[in-house]
């Protein structure tokens, strides 16, 4: 049925359309130049009469692939769902009569825009295939957890219950991680007043006997290939080496307590009586309940200051940047250890923001407050040995006040440090990556573990995609992905598991994840083309290409995300996706008729992300703001995958200029696949000598970044682009 | 400010904040201070203050006990309540103010200038003899608070408005005569007797608790 | 319209001879206009406003309005306490609060209240005069009583803070309060919304002992109404109103101004606006004339 190319086009006439346009012209165009078999008009066609008429083509006229000439492809979506057929859409509502003014003047250009769009759309569709599902796909229900954390047991205990079996890999001899050395945990419960038990004893047991649950004490992941659905897990524990399979991965290999010898001025590693918060767990620990003594003599503890922001938040060298958000909490606690069990213990916490993340970390620190325990503003300048114990220098910054503190106990307020194994970027070292072994092995062949993002922690995109790595099927939770607390860390590791489960069972079907999630299409090459040049294999944002004993690229299909940026790489055009391909783009691009250079119509061809630019371009239609009639939207999967080719074309076939709308690139970046618009970037800024050599000046073809939210500035950009075209004149090779 | 370096028995220890709290009247909310400044940015005369509430606070908390009772700040509150309905942990931070001005008068640590302190005793006298404020006595005593020579100048200087008010009869020269005032003196009297013994009974027993 | 009976608690400062006894006179002008019914509490005693504080304890006084109180309990059973002064009303609103949350306070006010023969239940409303009018009279009916609306006058809404602040009128906010504004709207005039000084603070007590730091607050007040080209400011509180107006010259004096702005309680407005003379009205207690209110009092 694919072989057979029988085109239909619908247009609509809803919404205004029928009154803007000539919809008799617009039938013609896809007749004629569109090539359309069937070609049908409706009044209404989203709705059940106007669907049906589709269908009944599909069914009755062997109608192989739709043209809808109706609204954005954003809109309407399962109205105009036909799975059997490959479906294109020529945006006549946002595209045209929206964001063109219902004028008499206007009424010629904004028709010209409506028949461009649908030879476009026919263009695309003639090209277009339907795409099938993964024939490599694997269903494999089970999970590795990497790490035996509070983390890691709270992502097992969840994909247990969910159904799903699960794997633990964790290095030390027990479960439990820091949590398990805790002696209590922050409230996690109205009314947020006392320490609580960890829960650590009661996940353990649960872990222990879940028939779904295995675990792995004293053991590494040495070796890890594949993609979703099918990972290869080499699991070395005691130079014994088993392997198993798993359908995702959840890596929560936690954090590493920063070095106290880092803080000597602070007296870390240099005075006995100054420990961090961990080392204040295990006097708590060891007091089980009792008074709480110094390390340097066993002391009774009478008096002790918490010093928060003990190397972090800081820019000096060997210290942390971020804020680890989980000590300002914790040394509340640790106060109330003191003040719970003899409210005349002077505790005193210093800070320089009090920071106290969760529902209930304000209802803590004012119990602490109630309890007694005394905040101030300040900043310490050392921490040196007196007669009788430390004495801590400090200004307090409210009182701009100079002091010494004479006191049994100082506990440094230290930040987590990542365990996120190699830094396969090779972004300059810092102290915060200390770790330099690898947890995962990957044998892809952009690194061993997944790529970090800030401040050696792994993560993809703190805001818009959380717990994704650039890995796919291989989540992060936890403190590895950025500085928590339990209940962060319990939140996280459910909602990496979600993740894990739908990964793998998206995977079963052969379709894509996040963020194209349910997208069968996925790359293929033409092996005869390849020139082996690699471009693809190091350009793909996620390493799902690795190279083959030939040396040509090998496309996991499960690992791929369907951006395109491949396919935009590759220098001889030899990657494409059933529906997206150098050719669906590229005969659009060559579709339509391009005035000549008398006419006083300039042509310019926009590529446009379709994550936020298109989006925004509907919006600002949605708005009806108006912009020029002389562009042509073209909507992309990332301007990752805009080939170059596509632009060669527009400016041979005599378009006057090409704007590429993509997402802001960079440390901040908003691109969905990460890398893509930062590729196309770089690309764009290669084709200046191009156009030099075909004598065309470089401003004809400009790259925008564009947020989803620039609703008011896109038509801006369009107008004024179209105004500078207008005054650099027509290209010289119109009419060729 | 201190010294910088010196050690000083008691700072930051809460001995001047249990003080506080058992003798100034809402001294329990100090400790709940959460040190934002909004209330140091909302008065009025704050830019006369020695030390907004913000800082008052911290200096309780850091035990500086002589610098906090004897300071101007709280005899600078114009009980406009703006700090105590901005402040985001509600504090009421106007009647810790008057009670710190309270308890620094009781205990003789209230400053000779500004004249505040006085002209509020001298308010709470005059209203205390009749029941009812006087207010032509009230603002003679006020001119007068700093001595003869001093009270001429001020009543000349407030010569304009006293007969402004004296036209309108919103000030009547038969006030100095005894003027308005309630009729069960005795009661009242009785009355104000009791609550003052009830109170300051409280604070003996606090101090022989050591607070 | 049955009258509306209300325990009314005046202060000292609405007595006969005294500063804000102008705004007794047009608050009963309007009582009258309006069917409502101030039943004085006999023997009332001063509230010790927010300055007492230097001479007497937190529990004296709360017994001083303990004392009003438990005497409107007794003479005016049933009926809510009104007053009509900021200090007054908030003073003894205070103390029901504190009384009402604190029973140690309570037994002790008790004991010392005992030796005044009295006793407390502690269950009356205290409620502020302005929230009689709008709460129980409401802004039409406020309107409807308009004899002489109050065409083309220009009001700064001035607030000021113990009516606003800590408790304020039912259902306003502190940084932005209206009533003010949709009284002065109901009478016929017009209410300059752009007011900025509308709940900032004159001094109150301070004005005595720091006139200087107090006038300075003053003249900003006035620069304020000056500059949205105010005719009047209209107030409802005692201490605001007599702080604002009286020292106009001796700031005139210090900071080379040329002030002359009326400032009139609300209650002043609304008797003019219903029809009532320029003395019953409080008019003449005004040591800056307002000289449109005047007229429309005269005519």
């Amino acid at each position: 049925m694919a072989d057979i190319i029988k085109i239909g086009a619908y247009l609509c006439k809803g919404c205004g359309l029928g009154e803007r346009l000539n919809i008799g012209a617009l039938e013609n165009a896809a007749k004629r130049a569109g090539k359309a078999s069937v070609v049908r008009s409706h009044g209404f066609l989203c709705n059940q009469e106007g669907v049906e008429l589709i269908k009944a083509d599909i069914e009755k006229e062997g109608v192989t692939r739709v043209v809808i000439a109706a609204c954005s492809r954003r809109a309407k979506t399962e109205a105009f769902r036909f799975d059997e057929v490959a479906v294109s859409r020529a945006n006549l509502r946002e595209g045209v009569i929206w964001i063109r003014p219902d004028t008499k003047e206007a009424k010629e250009t904004t028709q010209e825009m409506a028949e461009d769009y649908v030879r476009m759309a026919c263009a695309e569709v003639r090209r277009m295939t339907l795409p099938t599902a993964n024939p490599k796909a694997a269903l494999n229900r089970r999970i590795l957890v990497v790490g035996g954390g509070i983390s890691g047991m709270t992502a097992a205990l969840e994909a247990s219950q969910a159904g799903y079996g699960v794997t633990i890999v964790e290095k030390t001899d027990r479960l439990g991680g820091w949590a398990g050395r805790l002696y209590k945990r922050v409230a996690d419960r109205y009314p947020f007043a006392d320490p609580a038990d960890t829960g650590v004893a009661d996940m353990v047991k649960a872990i222990q006997s879940d028939a779904k649950i295995t675990v792995h004490l004293n053991a590494l992941v040495s070796r890890t290939s594949g993609a979703p659905g099918r990972f290869e897990v080499e699991i070395t524990s005691g130079g014994a080496a088993t392997n198993e399979t798993f359908g995702s991965i959840i890596q929560a290999s936690g954090f590493t307590r920063y070095d106290l010898a880092n803080l000597p001025e602070m007296g870390g590693g240099t005075l006995k009586d100054v420990v961090d918060q961990a080392g204040l767990e295990e006097l708590a620990l060891a007091a089980a309940g009792g008074p709480i003594k110094r390390p340097s003599d066993g002391r009774e503890v009478r008096s002790v200051i918490f010093v928060q922001c003990a190397g972090q938040r800081s820019e000096k060298p060997g210290h942390l940047p971020y804020c680890s958000g989980f000590c300002c909490t914790t040394s509340i606690k640790q106060a109330m250890y003191f003040k719970d069990r003899n409210p005349e213990i002077d505790t005193v916490v210093l800070f320089s923001d009090l920071r106290t993340p969760g529902a209930g970390g304000e209802d803590f620190y004012r119990n602490g407050q109630r309890k007694g325990v005394t905040f101030a503003k300040g900043s310490v300048r050392a921490v040196v040995q007196g007669e009788a114990g430390p004495v801590v220098q400090f200004q307090d910054e409210i009182l701009n006040d100079s002091v010494s503190m004479p006191v049994d106990l100082v506990v440094l307020a230290t930040g987590q440090v990542a365990n996120a194994g190699v830094n396969i970027e090779n972004a300059p070292e810092s102290a915060e990556s200390v770790q330099k072994v690898s947890i995962l092995n990957l044998t892809y062949r952009q690194g061993p573990d997944v790529p970090q993002l800030k401040h050696g922690f792994s993560d993809s995109h703190f805001i818009c995609f959380p717990y994704e790595t650039r890995r796919t099927g291989i989540y992060t939770a936890g403190p590895v992905r950025r500085p928590m607390d339990i209940a962060q860390a319990m939140e996280d590791a459910t909602g990496a598991t979600l993740k894990a489960i739908q990964t793998l069972e998206n995977a079963g079907l052969g379709r894509a994840a996040h963020p194209r999630v349910g997208d069968l299409s996925f790359p293929t090459f033409r092996r005869e083309g390849c020139t082996q040049c690699k471009r693809c294999t190091v350009e793909c944002p996620f390493g799902a290409i690795d190279e083959d004993e030939q040396r040509y690229p090998q496309f996991n299909e499960a690992r791929c995300r369907r951006c395109g940026t491949c396919m935009g790489a590759c220098p001889v055009r030899v990657i494409s996706f059933e529906n997206y391909s150098v050719e669906t783009v590229g005969q659009q691009v060559k579709s339509l008729e391009i005035p000549d250079e008398f006419s006083g119509k300039p042509r310019v061809l926009i590529f446009a992300c379709e994550n936020d630019a298109y989006p925004a371009l509907d919006m600002a239609a949605q708005n009806r703001l108006e912009y020029s009639a002389y562009v042509r939207v073209i909507p992309v999967r990332c301007l990752g995958s805009v080939n170059t080719i596509w632009l060669n074309d527009a400016l041979n076939n005599g378009y006057d200029g090409v704007m590429l709308m993509g997402c802001q690139k960079g440390e901040n970046y908003q691109c969905h696949f990460v890398k893509g618009s930062e590729m196309a970037y770089y690309r764009m800024s290669k084709i200046g000598d191009t156009l030099k050599g075909m004598n065309l000046d470089t401003e004809r073809v400009t790259t925008y970044e564009v947020a989803i939210t620039d609703i008011h500035r896109i038509p801006k950009l369009i107008n004024d682009y179209i105004a500078m075209i207008e005054k650099i004149g027509p290209s010289p090779f119109k009419g060729f | 400010m201190s010294n910088p370096n010196q050690t000083i028995p008691g700072q930051y220890r809460g001995n001047f904040l249990r003080e506080v709290e058992a003798n100034v009247e809402e001294g329990e909310w100090v400790k709940m201070c959460m040190q934002c400044g909004v209330c140091a940015g909302s008065c009025p005369l704050g830019p006369y203050w020695d030390y907004p509430p913000q800082q008052i606070f911290m200096m309780i908390r850091a035990g500086k006990r002589e610098e906090v009772l004897s300071s101007t700040s709280m005899w600078m509150c114009t009980s406009c309540y703006n700090c105590m309905v901005r402040c985001p942990r509600e504090l009421p931070i106007t009647h810790i103010m008057h009670g710190l001005a309270t308890y620094a008068k009781r205990i003789g640590k209230a400053p000779q200038t500004p004249i505040t302190p006085r002209f509020a005793q001298k308010f709470w006298d005059n209203l205390t003899v009749t029941g009812r404020v006087n207010e032509l006595k009230l603002g003679l005593a006020l001119y007068f608070i700093n001595g003869i020579g001093e009270g001429i100048q001020t009543a000349m200087k407030m010569q304009d408005i006293g007969l402004g008010m004296l036209k309108t009869k919103r000030m009547s020269p038969f006030e100095i005569l005894g003027g308005h005032g309630i009729k069960d003196k005795a009661g009242f009297r009785a009355m104000l007797k009791k609550a003052e013994e009830i109170e300051l009974a409280k604070i003996a027993k606090n101090q022989v608790a050591g607070v | 319209m049955a009258k509306r009976d209300y325990s009314f608690y005046p202060g000292c400062s609405s007595q006969k001879g005294a500063s804000a006894s102008n705004c007794t006179t047009s608050i009963n002008a309007i009582c009258d206009v309006l069917k409502i019914q101030l039943n004085e509490i006999p023997d009332w005693n001063c509230c010790s406003a927010s300055i007492g504080y230097a001479g007497g304890g937190e529990l004296p006084r709360l017994t001083l309005s303990a004392r009003n109180l438990a005497l409107s309990e007794q003479h005016n059973p049933g009926q809510d306490v009104v007053a009509t002064c900021a200090a007054c009303w908030l003073a003894t609103r205070e103390t029901t609060e504190r009384l009402a949350h604190d029973d140690q306070l309570f037994t002790e006010t008790k004991i010392a209240l005992k030796e005044a023969g009295l006793t407390l239940q502690n269950k009356t409303p205290v409620r502020h005069f302005v929230e009689v009018l709008i709460e129980d009279v409401g802004y039409d009916a406020l309107k409807a009583a308009v004899k002489k609306p109050l065409t083309g006058i220009k009001i700064a809404s001035y607030v000021g803070c113990q009516t606003n602040r800590p408790f304020g009128i039912a259902g306003e906010s502190f940084e932005n309060p209206l009533y003010l504004d949709k009284l002065t709207e109901a009478m016929g005039a017009t209410a300059l919304k752009d007011y900025d000084k509308k709940v900032a603070c004159c001094g109150g007590a301070l004005a005595f002992s720091e006139p200087e730091k107090s006038q300075d607050l003053i003249k900003d007040i006035l620069q304020a109404a000056y500059d949205v080209g105010a005719d009047m400011i209209v107030t409802p509180c005692p201490v605001c109103q007599m702080n604002v107006e009286v020292y106009q010259g001796l700031i005139n004096q210090r900071h080379g101004t040329n002030f002359n702005m009326p400032v009139v309680y609300y209650s002043t407005l609304m008797a003019v606006a219903y029809g009532k003379s320029a003395s019953e009205s409080g008019l003449d207690g005004q040591v800056i004339r307002a000289k449109q209110l005047d007229a429309l009092a005269g005519r």
